[in-house]
């Protein structure tokens, strides 16, 4: 955009603060809040291993071929089960149905949510009555039993459940995203779009959510590790979409309940893989919080 | 203050009202299921189906059901499960006293570890025990209550042969035995809200000691314990109460995944069987009393915002 021979005057305003490279900031970032950083390479890993499952877990998850509850050893890092399988690859590939249940769930509730949130914030009146009258029926419920409810009445399957965790969390990000938009929406910069004739929606997209943006991510990323555990909790209850060929941890922590006690690793590993996976994704999203947003601080 | 309540309850009413149609609309869009439900097998004769569809009322217009049932059910009658034919509501009345002792043992729990670590955390803000109570809450949110509680019934039975008695014993028969029963499900149901909790009353603690009027309570010459508990914590409880209010579904769901766990008697366990068996009548009147619940709940907290800050009052 700039060449060497333009001047102050020349340049568009918001290319006169030199920019620091992504590179730069995100190390910045990293030395402020270095337990976000580890947190934040531990996220990154688990989405590598969900993607690459197939590829990285040595056997197949329903392959039935091995001794049955060995201990953990070389040959089998986290032992076998009590069906004759490696705990190892199904604990790898189990990270699909968590990690991908909780993005999809937290990619539908912050959309819904995030336009919610705008469209009541910024319109005010009937709409906002109507909306935030909506949001108190669905927290009306508890989440757990409403979860339970609408996978019982409803086929259990990859969009069921992720739109049943959605629904849960998609009042949270309204609420929070609404408050945001009352804070912005007497603002100057909103008057003047108003006032230079721009239309209500061209000003809630153009002018409203990228200012929004920050504690909608926030919010987001603090939700992913909340999805994680209900859909583990679903999976535990018998009501996820787990297969045998396609395990999640919920399921592998119910399916060894017969040998919690013969065999140690059986309930220490699903437990401590979705543990770790939620932790970090909630220092992860602390982090994020406190670089982002701080006033969120207690929010979410 | 009259007006706020009557105005808050018209909500409440109105919120159930919705959730009772969603529950309601939501049941039938199943209808065959109720009829094979019934009889166990896919129907021989559709003449059976009719039978059955007469007698639970299924052949009339949803919303003269509707109407139907939720008159029964503000006298109490959730109608009959489909398959025990037991009177729903007399079992969830069976079901119920566990869960709630469940729950207020859980809350108990939840406030004894989350109180100390929140007013700690806060007046030694920034400081290694702020830090590490900090981490430990964090990561107590990141644990999964059906994996403690798993634990918890594991390694005590593993190591010292000794597990909890099974089933419910009512509290004022053998009150000790009661609460062996239910102590350490409460425990795990406790320690996740116990981390919001904490990091509520750090958050709000941290801001209370700040005002003038600790300052003024410290001038005056009081010892920093009777400034911090008597003075800040009552001022710094309203966030927690209201967090403790939008937690209690949290603690609802809880419960279901700790009596599957401890194999206890409650109103958990009940939604699992009701769901096991298809009873739709059954699920349909446990989700409405937990709703119902709930929303008393949080509108009991609501309205206890005046005791602990006398200066709200309704307009």
């Amino acid at each position: 955009m700039t060449t060497s021979a333009a001047t102050a005057q020349d340049l568009p305003w918001h290319e006169l603060r030199p920019r620091r490279s992504i590179g730069s900031s995100l190390w910045r970032i990293a030395r402020q809040k270095p337990v976000g950083a580890i947190a934040a390479v531990v996220c990154l890993l688990l989405i590598l291993v969900a993607i690459f499952a197939p590829l990285l877990a040595p056997h197949p998850p329903d392959q039935v071929a091995f001794p049955r509850l060995q201990s953990p050893s070389l040959s089998h890092p986290f032992g076998t089960d009590n069906l004759f399988r490696d705990v190892f690859s199904r604990t790898i590939v189990s990270s699909r149905v968590s990690l991908g249940v909780g993005f999809t769930a937290v990619f539908l509730a912050t959309a819904v949510g995030a336009l919610l949130g705008i469209l009541s914030g910024y319109l005010g009146g009937w709409v906002d009555l109507l909306v935030s009258r909506l949001l108190d029926v669905v927290i009306g419920m508890p989440p757990l039993i409403f979860a339970i409810f609408m996978l019982t009445v409803f086929e259990r399957n990859f969009t069921n459940v992720s739109m049943t965790i959605a629904i849960i969390y998609m009042p949270t990000t309204a609420r929070i995203v609404r408050s945001s938009v009352l804070s912005v929406r007497n603002l100057q910069y909103i008057e003047a779009a108003q006032a230079v004739g721009n239309t209500p929606p061209a000003i809630m997209w153009r002018h409203v959510l990228p200012n929004v943006f920050a504690p909608i991510i926030v919010v987001a990323s603090i939700q992913i590790g909340n999805a994680i555990l209900t859909e583990a909790a679903l999976s535990f209850l018998g009501l996820g979409i787990a297969t045998d060929a396609q395990p999640s941890w919920g399921k592998m922590l119910q399916d060894s309940r017969p040998v919690w006690q013969a065999a140690w690793w059986m309930s220490i590993i699903p437990g401590g893989a979705i543990s770790i996976a939620v932790l970090a994704f909630n220092l992860f999203g602390d982090a994020l919080r406190d670089v982002l947003d701080p006033r969120l601080r207690g929010a979410a | 203050m009259a007006q706020y309540i009557v105005k808050r309850l018209l909500f409440a009413i109105i919120v159930l009202i919705a959730v009772s149609l969603f529950v309601f609309s939501a049941v039938r869009v199943i209808p065959g299921d109720v009829c094979s439900t019934v009889l166990g097998s896919q129907p021989d004769d559709p003449k059976q189906c009719e039978a059955i569809d007469k007698e639970l009322g299924l052949d009339q217009p949803a919303p003269v059901q509707y109407v139907r049932y939720m008159g029964h059910a503000l006298t109490g009658d959730f109608g009959k499960a489909l398959l025990s034919k037991r009177d729903v509501w007399g079992e969830i009345r069976d079901r119920v006293p566990l869960t709630i002792e469940l729950t207020i043992l859980a809350t108990g729990f939840a406030m004894l570890i989350a109180i100390p670590i929140g007013v700690i955390s806060a007046v030694k803000q920034d400081d290694a025990p702020d830090y590490l109570l900090r981490f430990i809450t964090i990561a107590w949110l990141s644990i999964p209550g059906f994996w403690i509680g798993t634990m918890l019934v594991v390694y005590p039975a593993k190591w010292w042969a000794y597990s909890t008695p099974s089933g419910y014993t009512e509290l004022w028969e053998a009150p000790l035995k009661n609460l062996e029963q239910l102590y350490l499900p409460a425990f795990a149901l406790g320690l996740a809200l116990s981390a919001s909790l904490a990091r509520v009353t750090r958050s709000s603690m941290l801001e209370v000691l700040r005002q003038d009027f600790v300052r003024t309570a410290r001038a005056k010459g009081l010892n920093e314990r009777t400034v911090v508990i008597r003075h800040a914590l009552r001022n710094a409880m309203i966030p927690v109460v209201t967090l403790f209010g939008l937690q209690f579904g949290v603690l609802f769901g809880g419960t279901v995944v700790l009596e599957s766990i401890f194999s206890l008697p409650g109103l958990g366990t009940l939604t699992i069987e009701s769901v096991l068996r298809h009873d739709y009548t059954e699920v349909q009147g446990i989700v409405l009393f937990f709703a119902t619940v709930l929303i008393a709940v949080n509108l009991i907290v609501d309205l206890s915002y005046a005791w602990f800050d006398p200066r709200i009052r309704y307009t």
